[in-house]
């Protein structure tokens, strides 16, 4: 009898292939749900706006942080607008939120996609299973932010090159490049040149993990061989690759300024993106070397804090060795009953609330207490009085400025001023002098930048003044006019 | 600690005779206000004069301190410790009205299976993260310091290496559908997402790092938590009553129910860092210094 299924082999690729499948389903999907929305979307071409969402976030990603999700609807615009150019900016931005939100699947608990498929079991029976991923995910940041990043899925789909070694596959894009380069095919390297780098990123993005799982626990990671082997590995890629981008850099740059003569403008701007495209490899190249250089310090480091602490006297529970890590690959059924147990005796008490049908009833009942909107009431403040202890008082200022309102043609002696002043006010005089003597110098420029019309001034002329309480010299107290308007005007104009 | 009580000492007995045997209802309000005392778990001891005067009584005169453990077993709570460091410290016998129940925790883990295994999951992860070597637990000066994030990326890196090692032995992972619960568990938390962007600008609850950061602040209003900053979606220190509360009752409930289910947690013997120390986990804990090797 024939068996059902082609052999195992043949159904695992088969699976391979349609897991591969099932996550271009998404981006399909756009197009088909664009109807549903409500408005005219149908000029959106959805499918390409998700591949190019998941271009901007793959190319934003660092070792540190995503892409910040603002920024790629930004970037996302300039695309959407341009497959509707007479629609409103408004639903432009709501085209390219709509579009990112459902990259990261916003609407569902997991933020992820599942598909379905069916594989034969070896004993022949047809299973179906559920296959779970995700295109974009939310990583969180510094600060409590939320950042976004695409899965290797979304890279694979987006490159296109499904369940390939990371390092082979970057040696067969550079070569490509280069023999690119050499036929002077540019739009094609640029192509090869941006693979370059999303497997640049991959391939910083699996040492991050490294790194990372080290600082929580030494013992997480392979220490022995398997880390120092692939910091070996990733230092010689890194100066490996640096050459070979420095070399290509100086090819291109070459052909970017060769090509300007014979091919045209956009020749010699695709080289020019081209040159920006491969200073980028080689910033990323910089960065993850940079890392690699500093992992084994970390290591060190960690392992003194976690390794070598002096044992405890007891023995304990071992929580992670012998708790968690087993429970994890348990069905869920299984690891749910020890989690429980473990919820029921850790968390602690809850002193539960306890209420008398009296206080309930009262406290239903009660009317709520006015809300003091105005807050509580000012006390009234106590002022003391404080002693005027004023040289001249308000009249006699008065009677001083009345003195000095001088016309501008006719400026007076200082000995004329305290000699009317002594006549009105024994005391006026001292006032006089006092504002006579300020004016000898006044304050020109503040008056022009306040706008000021009348400004007195006093002049010394050499003449000694004669007066029984004064000395000095007998000044000329003068009102000077300020051109106003035209001040005004200067600093308009300045301004 | 509970099922220790000491005999009163013969000697000490004859001395004060007539107040070890004759409790008086003064002596009961006291046991009782020590108990109550004991369920205010973020009171430390050293701030409150009656608190240490009732812990120097209970350590003092073993009547009192049986008079204590009675009124906390009637109670329906289990005395962890009594000591001048921990205060009381008391923990809720099983269906106790002290009991934490999952459905009053989290309403979705009521209903749904995935999410009650998620928020059993966090709690569990973050003792793991607060106590990661057996020493660590056992040792009573130890002080864990954990982060939201960092629970949250020390159980996605456990599960990567789950899926890693699936994916080198060809097993294909993905469960049957219609079977939620046969899927392996650390496929439903590698599953969710770990953090999400919300309207309102909080932290999305349904997300890895919101059931964590939830679990935390629980333990931290249990008064097994102290928080120390806001990095890294918040930090956190362990206080003594949670080392005593994970090593005395949740570690050992739980790895009961573990070997219920017939997983004997054994190593694998593959080479390995840092070979366990000779005093270190000698019948408990076979192999407990690699955890991550298993």
């Amino acid at each position: 009898m024939p068996s059902p299924a082609p052999g195992p082999a043949a159904d695992e690729g088969l699976a391979r292939r349609l897991r591969a499948l099932a996550c271009t389903a998404p981006l399909h999907d756009l197009d088909t749900r664009k109807a549903n929305l409500a408005g005219e979307y149908s000029t959106y071409e959805m499918a390409e706006l998700a591949l190019a969402a998941i271009d901007l976030v793959t190319l934003q990603m660092d070792f540190d942080t995503g892409a910040d999700h603002e920024q790629v609807v930004a970037k996302l615009l300039p695309r959407v607008a341009a497959q509707a150019p007479t629609r409103d900016p408004a639903e432009h931005q709501r085209v390219a939120r709509w579009v990112l939100e459902n990259m990261i699947n916003v609407g569902s608990v997991d933020r992820g996609f599942r598909a379905v498929y069916g594989t034969f079991d070896p004993d022949g029976t047809y299973v179906r299973r559920d296959y779970d991923f995700k295109l974009i995910e939310e990583v969180p940041g510094p600060g409590g932010s939320v950042y976004l990043r695409t899965t290797d899925e979304a890279v694979n789909v987006l490159v296109g090159a499904l369940d390939t070694d990371v390092t082979s596959a970057q040696i067969a894009a550079e070569v490509k490049l280069e023999v690119l380069i050499s036929r002077g095919r540019l739009a094609d390297a640029q192509l090869a040149a941006e693979q370059a780098r999303y497997r640049t990123v991959q391939y910083a993005e699996a040492l991050r993990r490294t790194l990372e799982a080290t600082r929580r626990d030494v013992r997480a990671v392979d220490w022995l061989s398997a880390v120092p082997d692939m910091i070996s590995e990733a230092l010689d890629h890194v100066a490996d690759r640096y050459r070979h981008e420095n070399a290509i850099l100086t090819n291109i740059r070459k052909a970017r300024d060769e090509a300007a003569s014979e091919r045209g403008p956009d020749h010699k701007r695709r080289a020019a993106e081209l040159v920006d495209i491969v200073k980028d490899c080689i910033r990323r190249h910089t960065q993850l070397q940079s890392r690699l250089l500093e992992a084994g310090p970390l290591f060190r480091a960690e392992q003194d804090r976690q390794a070598f602490a002096p044992p405890a006297a007891r023995a304990g529970l071992d929580l992670y060795g012998q708790l968690l890590a087993p429970v994890l690959p348990l069905p869920l059924e299984a690891a749910t009953r020890v989690t429980d147990a473990f919820f029921a005796r850790g968390t602690g008490l809850r002193t539960p609330g306890a209420v008398r049908l009296g206080d309930l009833t009262d406290m239903l009942l009660t009317p709520p207490a006015p809300r003091e909107h105005l807050g509580a009431e000012m006390p009234e403040p106590d002022l003391v009085a404080t002693p005027d202890d004023s040289r001249f008082s308000e009249e006699q200022l008065a009677a001083a400025m009345e003195l000095l309102e001088l016309p501008p043609d006719a400026p007076r002696r200082l000995s004329g001023l305290l000699a009317d002043a002594r006549r009105r006010d024994p005391d006026l005089p001292y006032l006089i002098a006092l504002l006579a003597v300020h004016a000898a110098s006044p304050p020109v420029g503040t008056a022009y930048r306040q706008g000021e019309e009348r400004l007195l001034f006093a002049v010394d002329d050499g003449t000694p003044l004669d007066d029984p309480e004064f000395g000095g010299a007998d000044l000329i107290v003068g009102t000077a006019l300020l051109d106003a308007a035209g001040m005004a005007a200067d600093r308009t104009e300045a301004a | 600690m509970t099922d220790f009580v000491p005999e009163p000492d013969p000697d000490e007995g004859l001395g004060s005779k007539s107040s070890a045997h004759q409790v008086t209802p003064a002596d009961a309000a006291d046991a009782a206000r020590l108990v109550s005392f004991g369920l205010h778990p973020k009171l430390a001891p050293a701030r409150d004069a009656e608190y240490t005067e009732l812990l120097r009584r209970y350590l003092e005169e073993p009547a009192f301190a049986r008079l204590a453990d009675a009124v906390a077993t009637g109670l329906g709570l289990v005395v962890l410790e009594v000591s001048t460091r921990a205060g009381m410290a008391l923990a809720a016998a099983e269906d106790s009205v002290f009991a934490v129940r999952m459905g009053d925790y989290a309403r979705r883990a009521g209903a749904d299976s995935t999410d009650r295994f998620l928020h059993g999951l966090a709690h569990l992860a973050c003792a793991a993260m607060a106590f990661p070597r057996p020493e660590d637990l056992a040792d009573d000066g130890y002080i864990g310091r954990i982060t939201v994030n960092g629970v949250d990326s020390f159980v996605r890196q456990a599960c990567r290496r789950l899926e890693e090692r699936a994916e080198a032995e060809g097993e294909n992972t993905d469960p049957a559908t219609g079977a939620p619960g046969l899927e392996a568990a650390w496929r439903a938390y590698a599953r969710r997402s770990a953090t999400g962007a919300t309207k309102d600008a909080r932290r999305l609850s349904g997300s890895t790092t919101g059931i964590i950061a939830k679990a935390v602040a629980f333990l931290a209003d249990s008064g097994f938590l102290q928080r120390t900053g806001d990095d890294a979606g918040g930090t956190y220190r362990t206080t003594a009553r949670y080392q005593l509360q994970v090593r005395d009752m949740a570690g050992s409930a739980a790895m009961a129910e573990l070997l219920e289910l017939g997983v004997v947690p054994v190593s694998d013997g593959t080479a390995s860092l840092l070979p366990p120390p000779e005093e270190d986990g000698l019948e408990l804990a076979p192999d407990a210094g690699l955890p991550f090797h298993s």
